[in-house]
């Protein structure tokens, strides 16, 4: 997609996203649509050091929790907005991501996916065991009341920009995944792109040639947990109650990575498509459905379609597309 | 990145994505053309995952509950409906179910789920609303949002954490001589870590010293290391918040290691469920434990209990649920009769003047008398504190239908017997 | 707090646990350690095989253990049905191990849903005799609740052991993952040492199964609890040695209890994968895992 057309269907996205939520009256459409959003970009984070730099990061969920927690805790200290919140959380997963790009050097593929499935394990007991933010009993989160910025009422009954947490969520959520994905493409067409592929294919090669691997590494890691802590910021206000097992589940974990798994890893639109199909199934089977088969389906449709479609949409478009010019 | 291909392809590709995905959305827009008789009750129910157990149960007793009422004319005169969807113990899928069930369903009533967890990321959505919301087992869920329409079925008391636990305490402090040493343990889990927080309280209160309080991960398989470094603290009683696995390792371990501790339980969940009892056996002979009804005589005097647990137990087999339903059977029930006398005496659907009915009155329930105080809960705490006796056999369930098995300390009012120090009964 | 009896029955219980935990990742060693497929399912066959022994044990009284260990032929078919289906889709195809592992995770949601509506969501335990019996010797309790399953993840670890390095197939399986072009020019095929090497790994989990009913009581979703454990100990004790697994159980199940006895068990888990990641910093390999594997 030439450049100019890119950045006006994002544009677009952005001015209909605000604009649903003046409209749409079923409010239902939010939640399933902040859910399937923060499928997304949680799949679109991911993918930035799985698909594009090759390294399988199982403890998705670290992040994210460590995300939602640093939200919690900055509200307990100096009861903090909404939008401090969430850039707290990107700027501490980011570190922490960091550090993990770095403890993590010598590590390649599996070993490097086992240890982040450790820091995942090693986040959620720390956080369990602190009771300043709730600890195990988890933590109730009150959003404010007419919440105002500069002097614009943001969520309010009447006369605000949103008329409800849920919508201001939405609409946030919708313009974190948008910015990703202006992220993601950017970083595949650029100098940085090329050199994260270069460390997919192979590293040592890589390396002999002079790409500052670790650099790259350490951008690419930092990168991705910054995005997934911020999606994790906003958790709390979207929950009002959570807790280590939720905020740090292995379903985060997996989600992260089966969406780009079936969608395709080679580019942004791979995680975009992938969390929409399997994100809303899992959404509409929540609701229909309903029941242990529930389970069934999805694992059904995950089995046939990674059997029938190894290269995810992508590359079922791709061969498809092939065949025809 | 997708090379050669021309623009218009891919556009096309993500179109045909995109139609895909709101085809298959198109599920969910269920038609309106509902006639308005039936009155709709939504919630969202624990059917699988780690609180599946006492959520099927649940459901069963809440159908039994819509038959019932059904045979007797409906909620003002229109038949009951009952919508519902699996949360899969999974918060994340509250708060879009709740949507759905209003905006989408269009239900006239949400009750909870089962469990705290379950039932916090509710609020929110029933509170923008301002929906009357009856609550299945949720510890202080409404503390802080202190919302005047929301009601509680567990019988803890008005300060829910600190008077759960309170019957226990009060028990162990007629043991003689009195205890003056306590050691608690307690999963890493929402629930056991509240009530441990309530039960440390307690203890402060009485003036016992705390030789030992720690936490253990839910998943853990052994218990006999923490048994045993309990014992080295020599407490004389131990206070054990534990979820079903962790209550049969913990039973297991003290069986195997032994203690010196005169009363050891308290707010151990999963002893209450048939499968855990019938394995355990004798193995749970002494402990003092917290229960909500037991086959005790003076339980029997609820209005209706008996014949609601003997008609849940004749279909139980078949819905693959806990044979007995002893834990929740007769709560899931009533948390639906005190909404549904209330809808009937008030005579319409009028969330803000129900809600004042269910404040002002007492209602008699199939679990007894029923009044609730401040921010939903009860005003007059019930939870029994029950000491296992008598259990003769191994891998058998009936004998825990008999009255004499799980004798009822406290409440005074309500007691069968008096409590004997743990060692004694083992 | 500190005494000899504390401390020296700390150490038996960590080693019996240990022993626990290398029966739940042994097989998970040669799948993922020998054979690169990220089996994520791996729990949840051990707790299918955890219900088969309950539902035997219930109905008609059978030992777990016999029945575990009679129903791993049943389990190895089954794997060797399950890596024909994988290979055809994805390692023929030249997939990376992680394209997989979305199939694996698909068959873990199958595998519960299949528990969940055969056996119900409750929780299930099973009676033996043993199970309540304690041997002591002076201090020294040793439950025999642990001490069997011990026993029986022993017996299966030297088994295994004395199959990979005596038997041909055995030896095979080892030089499959170290170089199976030469293997080929040998004249043996590796997909088919490939297809048996995944048979046992199941199979394991039947008499794996076994001991975890004996020692937790089951319910289809508690499979998910020991993910995470079952891969690290694999990871930490080096891909490809199942002395190293056997190892790395031993010191989590160690590290696991004395932690657990003397400064409280809610720092276990961090513990045991802090050390994990330590390991892994200074020996990127594992254990005995080989130097200079990049396996990725």
């Amino acid at each position: 997609m030439r450049n100019n057309r890119f950045y006006l269907l994002i544009g677009v996205l952005f001015v209909l996203s605000y604009l649903a939520t003046a409209f749409v009256d079923n409010q239902y459409y939010f939640f399933a649509g902040f859910a399937i959003l923060q499928l997304m970009v949680m799949a679109l984070a991911w993918n930035i050091l799985g698909g594009y730099a090759g390294y399988v990061n199982f403890g998705s969920a670290a992040f994210f929790g460590l995300g939602a927690y640093s939200a919690i805790f900055v509200l307990q200290l100096f009861d903090a907005t909404l939008f401090t919140q969430i850039i707290v959380a990107g700027c501490f997963s980011g570190l922490v991501g960091f550090g993990t790009g770095y403890l993590t050097l010598r590590l390649r593929g599996v070993y490097f996916a086992i240890a982040t499935l450790a820091l995942l394990v090693v986040s959620e007991t720390l956080i369990v065991n602190w009771d300043y933010v709730g600890g195990a009993a988890g933590a109730y989160v009150l959003p404010k009341r007419n919440p105002e910025i500069l002097g614009v009422l943001v969520v309010g009954k009447s006369g605000a920009l949103f008329g409800n947490y849920k919508e201001l969520l939405f609409f946030l959520m919708c313009t974190i995944a948008l910015i990703t994905i202006v992220i993601c493409r950017f970083i595949e067409n650029s100098k940085f792109g090329r050199g994260l592929a270069a460390l997919r294919d192979n590293e040592e090669a890589a390396e002999s040639m002079g790409v500052p691997t670790l650099k790259l590494k350490l951008i690419a890691t930092s990168l991705s947990a910054s995005i997934m802590g911020i999606t994790g910021g906003t958790f709390p206000y979207y929950m009002t109650f959570i807790d280590p097992i939720s905020a740090f589940n292995l379903d985060i974990s997996v989600n992260a990575l089966a969406m780009p798994l079936i969608g395709g890893t080679g580019s942004w639109l791979g995680p975009v498509l992938g969390a929409l199909v399997l994100g809303t199934l899992q959404q509409v089977v929540t609701v229909t459905i309903s029941s242990s088969i529930n389970l069934l389906v999805v694992g059904l449709f995950l089995v046939a379609f990674v059997i029938f479609a190894p290269g995810g949409f992508l590359g079922l478009i791709q061969k498809y597309w092939k065949r025809g010019g | 990145m997708l090379g050669k291909f021309g623009k218009l392809r891919r556009n096309i590709a993500l179109v045909s994505v995109l139609g895909f995905t709101l085809i298959l959305a198109q599920g969910l827009m269920t038609t309106a053309t509902r006639a308005a008789e039936p009155i709709k009750i939504g919630f969202s129910m624990a059917l699988t995952g780690a609180l599946a157990g006492g959520g099927k149960q649940s459901l069963v007793s809440m159908e039994m509950w819509a038959e019932d009422v059904n045979k007797k004319g409906g909620l003002l005169g229109r038949p009951v409906e009952l919508v519902y969807y699996d949360d899969q113990t999974n918060p994340k899928n509250v708060p879009g179910i709740y949507a759905k069930l209003l905006d989408i369903d269009k239900v006239d009533f949400v009750v909870s789920g089962y469990g705290t967890n379950l039932i916090a990321p509710a609020m929110p959505v029933v509170i923008q609303r301002d929906l009357v919301f009856m609550g299945l087992f949720g510890m202080n869920n409404n503390k802080k949002w202190k919302y005047d329409k929301y009601f509680q079925i567990l019988p803890s008391g008005p300060n829910p954490a600190v008077d759960f636990s309170r019957a226990w305490f009060d028990t162990v402090m007629a043991l003689d001589p009195k205890p003056k040493s306590i050691a608690f343990i307690a999963a890493d889990a929402e629930f056991a870590r509240n009530l441990k927080e309530g039960a440390v309280t307690n203890a402060k209160r009485i003036g016992l010293k705390i030789t030992y309080n720690k936490n253990y991960k839910p998943g853990t398989p052994d218990y006999t290391p923490i048994i045993r470094a309990i014992n080295a603290t020599n407490p004389d009683v131990i206070y054990v918040a534990s979820y079903p696995n962790g209550s049969v390792g913990i039973v297991r371990a003290v069986s195997e290691v032994g203690t010196k501790a005169r009363g050891f339980g308290g707010g151990m969940v999963g002893l209450q469920f048939s499968g855990i009892m019938k394995g355990l056996g004798p193995k749970l002979n002494g402990i003092l434990n917290y229960d909500f009804y037991v086959p005790e005589p003076n339980m029997n005097l609820y209005p209706g209990v008996v014949d609601l647990l003997a008609r849940y137990q004749k279909i139980a087999p078949s819905r693959k649920v806990d044979p007995l339903g002893y834990y929740l059977a007769p709560w899931s029930y009533a948390y639906l009769q005190v909404l549904g006398d209330a809808v009937n005496a008030v005579g319409k659907i009028d969330h803000a003047a129900i809600a004042k009915y269910i404040h002002a009155t007492e209602f008699s329930t199939v679990v007894g008398k029923v009044k609730f105080g401040k921010n939903g809960e009860w005003a007059n705490g019930r939870t029994l504190t029950v000491q296992w006796q008598n259990i003769k056999k191994q891998n058998d369930l009936q004998q825990f239908t008999k009255p004499g098995i799980r004798k009822i300390m406290e409440p005074a009012a309500f007691a069968t017997g008096t409590v004997k120090p743990f060692n004694a009964l083992r | 707090m500190f005494s000899f009896e504390l401390l020296i029955n700390a150490i038996v219980i960590g080693i019996l646990l240990g022993g626990f935990y290398a029966a739940l990742s042994i097989g998970l060693s040669i799948s993922f350690g020998l054979l690169d497929i990220v089996n994520i399912a791996h729990p949840a066959f051990i707790i299918l095989g955890a219900f088969i022994c309950f539902i035997f044990n219930s109905h008609y009284g059978i030992d777990p253990i016999l029945m575990g260990i009679i129903f791993s032929p049943v389990f190895f078919l089954l794997g060797l049905l399950i890596y024909r289906i994988y290979y055809e889709r994805f390692e023929k195809t030249g997939a990376e191990a992680l394209r997989g592992l979305a199939f694996f995770f698909g068959l873990m949601f199958i595998i519960e849903v299949i528990l969940i509506m055969s056996f119900g969501v409750d929780f299930q335990m099973v009676q033996a005799g043993y199970i309540d019996f304690k041997a002591t010797f002076g201090v020294v309790d040793i439950p025999f609740r642990m001490f069997v399953p011990f026993v029986f993840a022993m017996l299966m670890a030297i088994g295994l052991q004395w199959f990979s390095s005596r038997t041909f197939f055995g030896r095979a399986m080892q030089a499959v993952a170290q170089d199976s072009l030469a293997l080929r020019l040998m004249g043996i095929d590796p997909v088919k040492i490939k297809t048996i090497a995944f048979g046992i790994s199941i199979a394991t989990c039947s008499i794996a199964g076994a001991l975890l009913v004996i020692v937790i009581p089951i319910e289809p979703s508690v499979g998910r609890l020991y993910i995470g454990q079952v891969f690290a100990i694999v990871v930490l004790g080096g891909l490809g040695s199942q002395s190293g697994t056997l190892i790395a159980a031993m010191l989590l199940g160690l590290v696991e209890s004395l932690i657990t006895t003397f400064f409280g068990p809610s720092w276990s888990p961090a513990v045991a994968f802090g050390a994990l990641i330590l390991v892994l910093a200074f020996k990127p390999t594992g254990i005995l895992g080989r130097v200079g594997d990049t396996r990725g």
